[in-house]
């Protein structure tokens, strides 16, 4: 057990020392990235989220988590809806490995 | 055929969106079935769409999470989820994706990160593939010698026997999983996933799902279902994270996510049909394409990349498909003979 974890332990050493150089080697330095949603060729609800984007990025965030999990969960429920109706099994399942 | 293009406010490109919800549906469909948000084809698919690779990356993240929502629905009414080990594995995967995602902002100050990324996903691509084929060898060398190990069958890969001796309070049953074990070894394993996740700006589950087999002793199909759980709740926090630095693109979540809607379905009613080794070699090929892919790619050969991966998606889509809608047809003819033959005057 301890040989193994002093493998695991070597190796994500490795990775970590290997990571910085490599990034340095990829390319020149760059500076800060500032992105600026383009508001002028939108309008409506498209609009609302690019101005909340150059505005507020906490309220963006939040609206990007909600709306995510409200939209899959709303097509969730619809696929589930329509999968009922298949006339398919959709409660039980066997486990076979091999 | 302006009309099949949609302008990107926040990423700044004009977008072929049924390329979106083709790629929605793919992933759905590979997803559902390997139990993994399918951000390694997400990511190079959005790429080759036009998206710059940092928005990509977040972007993925948030329709991962919905995507992964939707096929945890379908998987928990199989009874594939263990919350329990979810639930432990969050925080885990929590604090793992924050620390990826600083060493991805903190790369991206030092220089490109593209490279970067598709060296570290070529080694652990490498890793997994090499791990399944292993594990199927094995597996197939037992039981061609007449090795038939527990309730679960022939098994080849069995590290997780070794994790489980681990003594280390508190010791936690997972009733659906059906074992025991210190409640720091999925901890541990989801936190090192994470890790992985937050930096390739990924769910986790490429990585989630043959840890959770390999090493934690899960039966595939309750692997594939816990997945996503996890894959849905850490793609939350990676879509909240990835949305408070300015990377990610909204609108083509939604439109990501419509596709991916049925497509999860198909990928997930799959997994009833196929035996769990059957999954495990099916996500080895898969690896190993998306890994060749990237490969090619870092060395300039992008069409040659996009035409495998694309290619790829493709056949594994058809595999499932087909997976999918045989037993489906072989289980209702079972129903409608089952009904002819209790009712045979009707």
């Amino acid at each position: 057990m301890r040989k193994l974890l002093r493998r695991v332990l070597c190796f994500c050493a490795g990775i970590y020392l290997c990571i910085p150089n490599l990034a340095r080697a990829s390319g020149e330095a760059a500076t800060n990235l500032v992105v600026v949603a383009d508001t002028r060729r939108v309008s409506g609800v498209l609009k609302y989220i690019a101005d909340t984007y150059n505005t507020d990025p906490w309220l963006f965030a939040v609206w990007a988590v909600v709306i995510t999990a409200v939209w899959g969960g709303i097509l969730g429920f619809v696929m589930d809806f329509i999968m009922e109706r298949s006339g398919l099994d959709l409660k039980s399942r066997k486990i076979l490995e091999h | 055929m302006e009309w099949l293009y949609m302008y990107m406010p926040i990423a700044g490109v004009n977008i072929f969106w049924p390329g979106l919800v083709l790629i929605g549906f793919s992933v759905g469909v590979i997803g559902g079935f390997f139990g993994m948000g399918g951000a390694w084809m997400v990511t190079p698919g959005l790429n080759i769409l036009g998206f710059p690779m940092a928005f990509a990356i977040g972007t993925d993240m948030a329709h991962i999470a919905g995507k992964s929502m939707i096929s945890t629905m379908r998987h928990a009414k199989f009874g594939n989820v263990d919350y329990k080990l979810g639930f432990i594995m969050v925080l885990g995967t929590f604090i793992g994706i924050e620390v990826g995602a600083q060493l991805v902002m903190y790369l991206e100050r030092l220089g490109r990160i593209d490279a970067v990324v598709r060296y570290v996903y070529v080694l652990f691509l490498a890793l997994i593939a090499f791990m399944v084929f292993y594990d199927y060898a094995k597996a197939v060398k037992k039981k061609k010698a007449g090795a038939v190990e527990g309730e679960r069958g022939t098994e080849g890969v069995t590290w997780y026997k070794t994790f489980h001796k681990l003594n280390l309070p508190p010791m936690v049953h997972f009733k659906t999983a059906g074992f025991t074990c210190s409640a720091w070894l999925p901890s541990g394993v989801s936190f090192l996933t994470g890790v992985l996740a937050g930096f390739l700006g990924i769910g986790g589950g490429l990585f989630r799902m043959p840890a959770l087999v390999y090493l934690i002793g899960c039966p595939t199909h309750i692997a594939v279902g816990t997945d996503l759980f996890e894959v849905m709740i850490s793609g939350l926090y990676g879509a909240f994270t990835f949305s408070l630095k300015g990377r990610i693109e909204l609108v083509a979540v939604f439109v990501m996510l419509t596709g991916a809607a049925i497509g999860a379905q198909i990928g997930t009613v799959a997994t009833k049909y196929a035996k769990g080794y059957g999954i495990r070699v099916a996500f080895g090929i898969a690896v190993i394409c998306c890994m060749i892919s990237i490969i090619l790619k870092q060395f300039g050969f992008s069409n040659s990349s996009a035409a495998l991966i694309l290619t790829t998606i493709g056949l594994m889509c058809i595999y499932i498909s087909v997976i999918m809608f045989k037993g489906a047809a072989a289980e209702l003819r079972e129903k409608k003979a089952a009904k002819q033959s209790s009712h045979p005057l009707s």
